[in-house]
């Protein structure tokens, strides 16, 4: 399951419309081994383009430094589908590399750069292997610690 | 000669969990050779048909090998080499 505050949410869903019809990207950096999604870094999509996406490679080595020094690591990894539904493309699950982290996918299709809802989904990518899990949004995460352990149910 | 190599989770299988591991070679074909010798099967992850692979990025002291001469990018005691996987896809 991905637990995500509100604010981040909209800041993906912001996003997206934005750049709306060019896909976008980016990733919520959280303390390693936390899965917690708190620090939101919109990247620019280097490939421009409505059918594609791909972080720019300068920009992908300064963000992997930065989580390094700072302890973090990609705990989400989003995009956008813009004439699509919002589920991994073949080309996605092909070339997914972080088999730790949530695949946010969010679909623009239907309202565009407009108001309106979108579609939000998240995804673990693990081997080629597609599982779709629960979003809960959150007002705000819990304080660092506080959660209780989830029983599995 | 000793180069770090830093290398992404996606590949710390090839190298026991390391998240670096030193190696050698005065070009990177040399040096993806040497980790080959070390960690059977990371060469294939990293080149494809003689060519480095279109989603693989290497950096040498933080430069795209790219735009350094790819494979044949001259390498020196002491350089950083980083590896990630580029975060790419399309619909």
């Amino acid at each position: 399951m991905l637990t995500i505050d509100q604010a981040t949410y909209d800041a993906i869903v912001a996003h997206a419309k934005r750049d709306h019809p060019d896909e976008a990207c980016g990733v919520v950096a959280g303390p390693a081994g936390s899965d917690r999604p708190e620090r939101f870094v919109p990247m620019v999509n280097a490939a421009g383009s409505p059918t594609f996406y791909e972080f720019d490679s300068g920009e992908l080595l300064r963000l992997y430094k930065e989580m390094d020094d700072r302890d973090e690591e990609p705990v989400v990894v989003y995009h956008s589908h813009t004439a699509t539904e919002a589920y991994p493309s073949r080309t996605d699950v092909a070339l997914a590399s972080e088999p730790g982290a949530h695949y946010v996918l969010v679909s623009t299709r239907e309202h565009g750069n407009n108001e309106g809802p979108v579609e939000f989904r998240s995804y673990r990518i693990v081997d080629g292997e597609v599982t779709e899990e629960e979003v809960t949004v959150v007002p705000s995460l819990e304080p660092a610690g506080t959660q209780q352990p989830r029983s599995e149910a | 000669m000793a180069i770090e190599v830093r290398i992404p989770t996606i590949l710390r299988t090839y190298t026991g969990g390391e998240k670096a591991v030193q190696a050698q070679g005065g070009t990177l074909s040399a040096l993806i050779e040497d980790l080959e010798a070390n960690h059977p099967g990371i060469k294939d992850r990293l080149v494809d048909n003689g060519d480095l692979r279109r989603f693989v990025n290497v950096y040498v002291n933080d430069e795209d090998v790219r735009f350094l001469g790819g494979l044949e990018a001259s390498l020196n005691d002491g350089d950083q080499v980083v590896v990630l996987p580029a975060v790419a896809g399309g619909c």
